[in-house]
């Protein structure tokens, strides 16, 4: 691969990344959250009510998927706690 | 000076202050391990690389695209950019996330660099993973600084507020190079995550031609609205640990 090659791909992964590295649920979300804004633009109270709202409700969903599993506990150690 | 030109520069100055820790701790490993003179020669060039970047895409984009489509455009990136930082903020703050990244960078790159083997006097590992630490951090910082400044046709006051955050960590890292675990990332990343969110529903909605009751007053409603709910999010996710995983074997 030529060096424009590697650095056409390379820039290419990093939009990748950047887009759906953290969670693939947020870009796409966020566009469908862009037309809600437009469909709403007329009607000012809805937009700047719903469109805050929709995005609250995105980072939290998005945050909840991220959630960890907390560590399985080591031979010997108790369940309680 | 308005709501969003102190936004604006709160948010670009803090946002590329964040990035430019995660190059920063990227050089210092490779100058640590495979000496500095590479490794700064890496940084320099791929900041002037950026530069270039910033003037050729940035100019035109502010001269020549219609304002509500650059708003609707880096609104986007924008929120994107500020819901990633925001959410990872969230899962750290709730114990769902390592605090830190610097230190997992630092020990990657460090071990990247061993596995290379050993230095020469001119070293050509180190300048290429300095340099694409630098860039590929910083095209970040670059997407901050022409959003931000070209949705208020401000590109020279966001590049200045960039470059402010550049002599600074560059200054704190010089004096504390290893040291960078110090650094409160995700109250950082927090704060950034809250203004870049807000910033980009903003203008998204300005672009899509939504009027925010009191103009630029909307913005600091909206962190408002967005600190609040990460807080409460925060609090939730405390109480919601997921059981640890069933071993394979069992049924």
């Amino acid at each position: 691969m030529t060096t424009l090659g590697r650095w056409l791909a390379a820039f290419g992964r990093f939009w990748l990344d950047f887009l759906f590295g953290d969670s693939l649920l947020l870009f796409p979300a966020t566009l469908a959250i862009v037309g809600v804004a437009f469909a709403l633009r007329h009607q000012r109270t809805a937009a700047i009510v719903v469109v805050p709202l929709l995005l609250v409700g995105l980072i939290a969903f998005a945050a909840y998927l991220g959630r960890q599993r907390a560590p399985r506990p080591g031979p010997g150690e108790g369940e309680g706690g | 000076m308005s709501a969003a030109t102190a936004t604006l520069l709160v948010a670009v100055f803090a946002a590329s202050a964040v990035e430019m820790v995660e190059a920063l701790t990227i050089v210092v490993a490779v100058g640590v391990t495979r000496g500095w003179r590479s490794a700064l020669e890496g940084a320099a060039s791929a900041v002037a690389v950026l530069i270039v970047v910033v003037g050729a895409v940035g100019v035109p984009l502010v001269r020549y695209v219609p304002l509500s489509a650059i708003r609707v455009i880096v609104g986007t990136l924008l929120l994107v950019m500020g819901e990633s930082w925001l959410r990872k903020a969230v899962l750290r703050a709730s114990g769902h996330k390592s605090a830190h990244d610097e230190d997992e960078i630092f020990a990657e790159t460090v071990g990247e660099l061993r596995a290379e083997g050993t230095a020469t006097r001119r070293d050509g590992v180190a300048f290429a993973v300095s340099f694409k630490g630098v860039f590929l951090e910083g095209i970040e910082v670059a997407i901050i600084v022409i959003s931000v400044g070209g949705s208020q046709h401000r590109l020279g006051l966001a590049a200045a507020a960039a470059a402010a955050a550049l002599v600074v960590v560059g200054t704190v890292g010089a004096l504390v190079a290893r040291q960078l675990r110090e650094v409160p990332e995700n109250l950082i990343k927090w704060a950034v995550g809250i203004m870049l969110t807000s910033l980009g529903a903003f203008w998204m909605g300005e672009g899509a031609g939504i009027a925010w009751p009191g103009g630029d007053l909307a913005i600091p409603v909206l962190v408002a609205v967005f600190l609040a709910a990460s807080l409460l999010m925060t609090a939730v996710l405390k109480t919601r640990a997921l059981a640890p995983p069933v071993p394979a074997e069992s049924s």
